[in-house]
């Protein structure tokens, strides 16, 4: 039967290759070891002067919100923000923005000139809470629970159809 | 309009392919002798519709002509000529056709060189190198046309990768496609005789020249990828176990593994089964790598724009073809029994030791390479396998292989005479002494492994200049020692300078591994570093511009003492087509070792941040591997592996030349009637 351990190995091979194809992933993206934990602590500047400074406690409002990593300077941001404009219009989800290593007068006018879906925008100037969050790059959007614990973290930019079919279940198993 | 013939250049391959692919089996069935022969046309015929595709993409790319998505995607008007003409391999499309060029010009050369193959034997042969040729065909025809027209064609051109426009690397990927495709003859011998029912010695004495080249150009592509990697990455190391890397390296054990086993069938008709099998891993590794870098499955910085039906695709004829010669493997492996018996203190039994030692650590850097896809497959999270994964195994696994390197040559062929004691001893001895250097290697750190490593690569190039002192007589027979050494054939010069190559590969390794000084400092205009004895005096940063980039160069003066060794001006580019970052180490070659400078990153007040080395050695690594290529050159133009030509006295002598090529070409079609 030894003659035949070549053939098997090969089969099992190819069967695992073509379930990571059909499989819907990105094989650059590395999964957050965030997931299933509390947010982590941070306090920030918001973007309007006139506004406290933003906290993982405005994430603990016992129901689901939605935080997005963002810059002007990220041009998949921009490509993105249709679908945070329609998550917070239509969907009605809380979301809070943090403008990261942003010059906060460029971070207006991004939201000025493409419309504001942020309940609440912090600003991460040193992209420290972007280390603490584990960001490789903007955007990237957590989806936290009523309590403070991160359930999803979706990587790149939400377009095509990644908010109906990655984003939105998600949410709607927290509802 | 020159894209229009390329692309019907391609079609009418097709067809040839086809009937190439089918009509010598039909002519064995039929005993048929013409359509038999019809094998030879059809594969010329390929190359010659392989040679005008190739010729006119290349015709599109060097006239700019940007009405081809494929030129418009990959080259820009700034670009260097050589980069124009590198750009035509440089992307997924024109690699394939690259890949196509080289199936049908290695078909085109079994043909021609293989006139005295018998007839049928050298019909199925081609008969399977045709149906590669279809396959990878039909992959570029309805995946991956690089022939396809943009309407309207745009001024400008996208550029090429800037990473890719480098003189390394545009010979790195053109020799590795040509080690890799030089392996489906040996590939496509092992069907055939696997078809044919038989394997003969004669059959090992064909396909080791082919094996024997592929290894050449495969040594050639990958040495040139990691000196890419060292000068151009600058990060100061040749060598990362990327996946992509490991993919080039697995057919490269496997194919010296061949080598190597099919001189035992050659010698005495023994490991049939084990050599055809191997010639079928060989390639199917280098489909596998072609697999990996296309399909997206893994992310690497080789891989090429993704598309999931193209991987789908490479997936289905990876399965065929791998799939399908492993299964006629399977059906026809027990016939092959060997009729010849060699004791176990022999040169066959070093040559198995070779051969397990090299494919197991092929097998270990595959499951390396696909470990983390696995785990991922199933559900049990990301995991990466990095370098001290496989430089474990490569240490626990080679060090013994170069033992019996060093030991093999010195043996006589079929019965050695080391005493029976020495036969149990010496292999105990051998993994005794491994484990017990990795065991101290774990507990006190690298002193140890150095010292190994210099061990073995002395042992190893110690026992190559006594095997030839052996073969001259030098110390029985002093005088004569220069008869003896001009009677020295050419392939066992080959072998010698192989060998000794591998020790300086790993003098090279070992040296610049333990004796790497590195300095990662911020420097002022002024200022002076000492690395390794030898300071490094800043004098500043100048911008630069070239033909399609911009850069930051920075000046050094190294000064040995208060002598001025050299200056270095190692770059920042920045290049606009596309906007990309590139490093450009400055490297300057001393004998006993290379400085190296990088530029890195401004750090406000005039201050850069800069990485300085002094790396002892580190050129032997592709010293080495250039010997390796020439010892491989030398075998090949030895005469004695060409099929046909008279044996002289001197072969006829030897015990080697027990498979004479006179009466040989008769064995496997007189078996078979």
């Amino acid at each position: 039967m030894k003659r035949f351990l070549p053939l098997g190995i090969v089969v099992f091979l190819v069967a695992v290759f073509l379930g990571m194809m059909l499989s819907d992933r990105n094989p650059n993206e590395i999964d957050s070891v965030l997931i299933g934990r509390p947010a982590p602590a941070f306090s920030i500047d918001s973007l309007s002067a006139d506004t406290p400074p933003l906290t993982e406690a405005d994430l603990k409002t016992g129901e689901p919100v939605l935080v997005n990593f963002f810059a002007s300077w990220c041009v998949p941001c921009r490509a993105e923000h249709d679908s945070l404009m329609e998550l917070a219009g239509r969907y009605r989800v809380p979301l809070i923005g943090i403008a990261y290593k942003n010059d906060p007068a460029k971070a207006v006018g991004f939201l000025n000139e493409l419309g504001n879906p942020f309940s609440k925008t912090g600003l991460d100037l040193d992209g420290r809470v972007g280390i603490d969050w584990g960001v490789s790059g903007v955007p990237e959007t957590f989806l936290i629970d009523g309590s403070g614990v991160i359930r999803y973290r979706h990587w790149g930019p939400i377009v095509g159809d990644s908010l109906e079919a990655r984003l939105l279940p998600e949410l709607e198993a927290l509802r | 309009m020159a894209g229009e013939i390329g692309h019907f250049a391609l079609i009418l391959a097709l067809f040839f392919a086809l009937t190439g692919a089918v009509m010598p089996h039909v002519g064995a069935y039929r005993k048929d002798t013409r359509l038999m022969a019809l094998g030879d046309r059809a594969v010329y015929a390929q190359f010659l519709m392989a040679a005008t595709a190739f010729g006119t993409l290349t015709y599109a790319f060097v006239t700019s002509d940007f009405s081809v998505i494929n030129v418009a995607t990959n080259s820009h008007t700034l670009k260097p000529m050589l980069y124009k003409i590198s750009g035509v391999w440089g992307n997924h499309e024109g690699s394939l056709l690259f890949w196509v060029l080289n199936l049908t010009l290695f078909g085109a050369l079994v043909s021609w060189r293989g006139s005295k193959l018998p007839l049928q034997f050298r019909g199925r042969v081609l008969a399977v190198q045709s149906l590669l040729v279809l396959g990878f065909l039909m992959f570029i025809l309805f995946t991956s046309n690089p022939f396809e027209r943009l309407d309207p064609a745009p001024i400008e051109g996208n550029g090429l990768n800037p990473l890719l426009q480098d003189p390394g690397l545009a010979f790195h990927p053109p020799m590795l496609y040509l080690g890799y495709v030089g392996l489906s003859v040996a590939f496509s011998f092992a069907v055939a005789a696997l078809i044919e029912g038989e394997v003969t010695p004669l059959w090992a004495r064909w396909v080791r020249p082919w094996a024997l080249l592929a290894w050449v150009f495969l040594t050639g592509g990958i040495a040139l990828g990691s000196w890419w990697a060292y000068y151009e990455l600058g990060w100061g190391g040749w060598w990362f176990w990327d996946p992509v890397e490991n993919a080039s390296f697995m057919p490269w054990l496997a194919a010296a593994a061949l080598l190597h086993s099919a001189i035992v069938v050659e010698k005495r008709d023994a490991l049939k089964s084990w050599t055809i099998l191997l010639a079928i891993v060989a390639f199917s590794l280098s489909l596998l790598g072609t697999f990996l870098v296309r399909s997206g499955v893994i992310t690497s910085v080789h891989a090429f724009a993704t598309d999931p039906a193209r991987g789908i695709f490479i997936l289905a004829f990876l399965a065929l073809v791998v799939g399908g010669s492993l299964t006629l493997y399977a059906w026809r492996a027990p016939k092959m029994a060997p009729s010849g018996l060699f004791g176990f203190v022999s040169r066959e039994s070093a040559l198995v030791v070779n051969n397990i030692f090299l494919s197991t650590f092929a097998a270990v850097v595959l499951v390396g390479t696909l470990y983390p896809l696995f785990v991922e497959a199933f559900g049990a999270g990301q995991i990466t396998v990095g370098p001290p994964f496989f430089e474990y195994a490569a240490a626990v696994l080679m060090s013994p292989l170069i033992v019996a390197l060093g030991l093999g040559p010195l043996l006589a062929w079929k019965r050695g005479n080391i005493g029976r004691a020495a036969q149990i001893v010496i292999p105990a001895l051998v993994v005794a002494a491994v484990a017990g250097v990795v065991l101290v290697w774990q507990t006190s750190g690298g002193f140890v492994m150095t010292a190994f490593g210099l061990g073995l690569a002395a042992w190893l190039i110690a026992s190559v200049l006594l095997e030839i002192a052996s073969r001259i007589r030098l110390f029985a027979a002093p005088g004569k020692a220069m008869t003896g050494l001009k009677k020295i054939t050419r392939a066992q010069w080959g072998m010698s300078m192989a060998h000794a190559g591998l020790a300086v590969i790993l003098l090279g390794i070992t040296i610049s591994e333990a004796f790497t000084s590195e300095k990662l400092v911020v420097m002022a205009p002024g200022d002076t570093a000492d690395v390794a004895g030898y300071s490094f005096t800043f004098e500043g940063v100048a911008p630069v511009a070239g033909p399609n980039f911009t850069a930051v160069r920075g000046f050094f003066t190294v000064r040995e003492g208060d002598a001025i060794l050299t200056s270095l001006t190692p770059e920042d580019r920045v290049y606009a087509n596309p906007p990309m970052n590139t490093t450009e180490a400055a490297i300057y070659p001393l004998f006993s070792g290379d400085l190296y400078a990088v530029v890195g990153e401004a750090a406000g007040a005039g201050r850069w941040s800069v990485r300085l080395y002094f790396k002892p050695m580190i050129s032997a690594i592709w010293l080495g591997a250039l010997m390796m290529m020439i010892g491989g050159i030398l075998s090949l133009s030895d005469t004695r592996l060409r099929i046909g030509l008279p044996t002289g006295k001197k072969q006829a002598q030897k015990p080697s030349a027990k498979a004479a090529p006179k009466t040989g070409p008769k064995t496997v079609q007189g078996a078979r009637a």
